[in-house]
């Protein structure tokens, strides 16, 4: 299937100069925007993306059609889009690729989707780290400036668009939207009571909406080749509503780790294998892999799918592993993890799975706002106690405890934080609770460390 | 001491509150010329931006303290990151680390003895496929082994590798990432 697949998003990649506007013109950039502008109207626009059914592509997969059909400005008020381009969840390293190999058609995303929504401001929030992926937006925002496309009159069309970039600090939750608009208006980056969700009152207390880089990108596409078509590509059943092509990523013990186009709905085991390479070392199988970003619970391969009845949503793929369920935002959801950003981190037979959760809650513990105690402390205590289990100090109750604390954290909190961190503690637990009942007992051994495997001495597949 | 930043500087200052309709909005953006023109966040430099974005000293000292880049102490001139999270540890992130401490003799949080380089520990930095990296300054060194990561540091003891030139000096530089594997 990965053969006669022709790149959408990432057609572009690899040519030479493409960050500049005049080889990205020539290669079909602002086309679409200016069709966009001078030949349709702002429901025309909304209607085909309602048509693509694309699903959010920031994790939480909520389809972008319905997200802009929430606002409803009152006279007088401003609208603004906000690109998510923050990026921090592990194993996530999509959207640096789009920023920097394709940033014209980024800004073109956002010239269409301003002008459907009403909004004449555009902020595009990128992680602080990624200091070279704003330079060259900035550049090519210079260029798009320099042409009118970005202006007074994009196109000869009277709506006024501005697009600027925004440099976060180094704040995972700044990838929550509220935290991300906190942030936008110099705040810390505490997420927001909700409702009044941003389609209401969002930026500077305008109806707002906020996409992910990904999502924002695939407008031009989705307009160049109408709904219906880019909806076309997915290889998910119409039942499931999530359509078009996606990036994914693939990161730990493959051959060929990286970020790779496909369409919606290719399983596990193909990126695994297909696009991924393969496991690194042959005599190492695959023992676990985390589906989409650090959040979403950990799927094991000789787990099978247990659908029985006919009237089960995942009853097709009864009995087969969870790695060969085709990977769409309802078909993860129904499987009991998430399909997230679809950037997976895949561990072979060397990884203590202790270990490998007690990484991902180092990372949550520094990460949480601690504006919420059950997040705050939650985190906290999750750390020490997996702290205690790796260093022979921990008790036999204590993976009952661990669960206790996770289920203490979710839905307590402000924002959907707490769900992160305890979503995949419980999903570690229930799939390897063996181990961690062994680490209770007696610690880890030494060889647990987690880069026992590393890369030196094995050849990258080019 | 006061702090004050270049004329020239200052108009970008001006430019920024232009993009914003709240002069607040400016804050993060305007911690950022200021870190890069004085090193870190000094108590000046906050003085200097609450008067600038007409808020107070707490205000924004609040909002220094709630990001990991924003230096609230001096560091040395070479910043060294060192992605720790899971798919950089899977890679030998450990090995990365334990090599920086032992060569610039400090431990992680620390500046080196000879005072070129502060070794900080990161959460992920959104380079999980080219595992291990580290982030020195703006740039991205990434697929690390023990060997590519001391060229690297030699580079820049010698002085070769500034800010501006590392970027062409090292192969994972500024290659767009993943993206070249499609």
């Amino acid at each position: 299937m990965t053969e006669d697949f022709k790149p959408v998003l990432t057609k572009r990649y690899g040519i030479e100069g493409s960050e500049t506007i005049a080889v990205a013109e020539k290669h079909g950039v602002y086309s679409q925007a200016r069709k966009a502008l001078t030949t349709m109207t702002p429901e025309a626009i909304k209607d085909e993306v309602k048509k693509a059914k694309i699903r959010g592509r920031g994790g939480a997969g909520f389809p972008a059609g319905v997200k802009w059909g929430f606002l409803n400005p009152a006279e007088g008020q401003d609208v603004y889009l906000v690109v998510n381009g923050d990026e921090s969840e592990p194993g996530t390293f999509k959207d640096r690729t789009l920023m920097n190999n394709d940033p014209h058609r980024l800004i073109e995303g956002c010239l269409i989707t301003c002008y459907a929504i009403g909004a004449h401001v555009a902020y595009i929030y990128v992680r602080g780290e990624l200091a070279h992926s704003i330079d060259i937006l900035e550049a090519a925002l210079a260029e798009a400036r320099a042409k009118g496309y970005v202006g007074k009159t994009p196109f000869g069309k009277n709506h006024p668009i501005e697009v600027y970039t925004h440099s976060g600090a180094g704040a995972y939750i700044c990838g929550e939207e509220t935290a991300l608009l906190n942030s936008l208006e110099g705040r810390r980056g505490e997420p927001r009571l909700k409702p009044p969700y941003p389609a209401i009152k969002g930026a500077f207390g305008m109806p707002t909406v906020v996409n992910n880089i990904e999502t924002i990108q695939a407008v031009p596409d989705i307009i160049e080749m109408g709904g219906d078509t880019w909806y076309g590509h997915t290889v998910l059943g119409d039942e499931w509503n999530d359509g078009g092509v996606r990036l994914y990523g693939i990161s730990g013990h493959v051959k060929t780790p990286g970020v790779y186009e496909a369409p919606v709905g290719i399983t596990m085991r193909q990126l695994i294998d297909e696009y991924g390479g393969g496991m690194l070392h042959e005599d190492r199988p695959l023992k676990g892999v985390v589906p989409g970003g650090s959040s979403t619970p950990v799927l094991r391969p000789d787990r099978k799918v247990h659908a029985p009845n006919e009237d089960d949503r995942l009853h097709p793929w009864h009995g087969m592993s969870e790695i060969d369920v085709p990977m769409g935002v309802e078909t993860y959801r129904e499987l009991g993890t998430m399909l997230g950003t679809t950037c997976a981190i895949v561990m072979d037979t060397s990884v203590n799975m202790v270990e490998a959760c007690r990484n991902l809650m180092k990372f949550y513990k520094h990460e949480s706002c601690g504006q919420c105690t059950p997040c705050r402390e939650g985190c906290g205590w999750l750390l020490d106690v997996l702290n205690g289990l790796a260093d022979g100090s921990g008790k036999p109750g204590d993976v009952g405890l661990l669960v206790d604390i996770a289920n203490n954290m979710m839905g307590n909190t402000i924002c959907a934080f707490a769900d992160g961190t305890a979503m995949p503690l419980l999903g570690f637990v229930r799939q390897f609770r063996d181990e961690f009942e062994v680490a209770a007992k007696g610690g880890l051994p030494e060889e647990s460390r987690l880069d026992d495997s590393t890369r030196d001495g094995v050849e990258r597949a080019a | 001491m006061s702090f004050s930043l270049p004329s020239e500087v200052e108009k970008k200052v001006d430019d920024l509150l232009g993009r914003y309709p709240t002069k607040r909005a400016a804050c993060l953006p305007l911690l950022w010329i200021c870190q890069r023109e004085h090193g870190w966040v000094s108590p000046e430099v906050i003085h200097y931006v609450a008067n600038r974005l007409e808020l107070s000293t707490a205000v924004v000292k609040g909002v220094v303290t709630f990001y990991t880049m924003f230096f609230e102490h001096e560091v040395a001139p070479n910043v060294v990151w060192v992605c720790r999270t899971l798919s950089c540890d899977l890679m030998g992130a450990k090995v990365v680390q334990e090599h920086l401490e032992k060569r610039f003799d400090c431990h992680a949080g620390e500046t080196s003895k000879c005072g070129n380089f502060t070794l900080l520990k990161a959460e992920c930095l959104a380079a999980c496929g080219q595992a291990p990296m580290v982030q020195i300054n703006d740039d991205y060194f990434e697929n690390l082994t023990v060997e590519s990561l001391d060229a690297v540091i030699d580079k820049i003891e010698a002085g070769i590798a500034s800010d501006a030139s590392a970027r062409s000096v090292e192969p994972s530089e500024p290659s767009p990432s993943g993206g070249s594997t499609l």
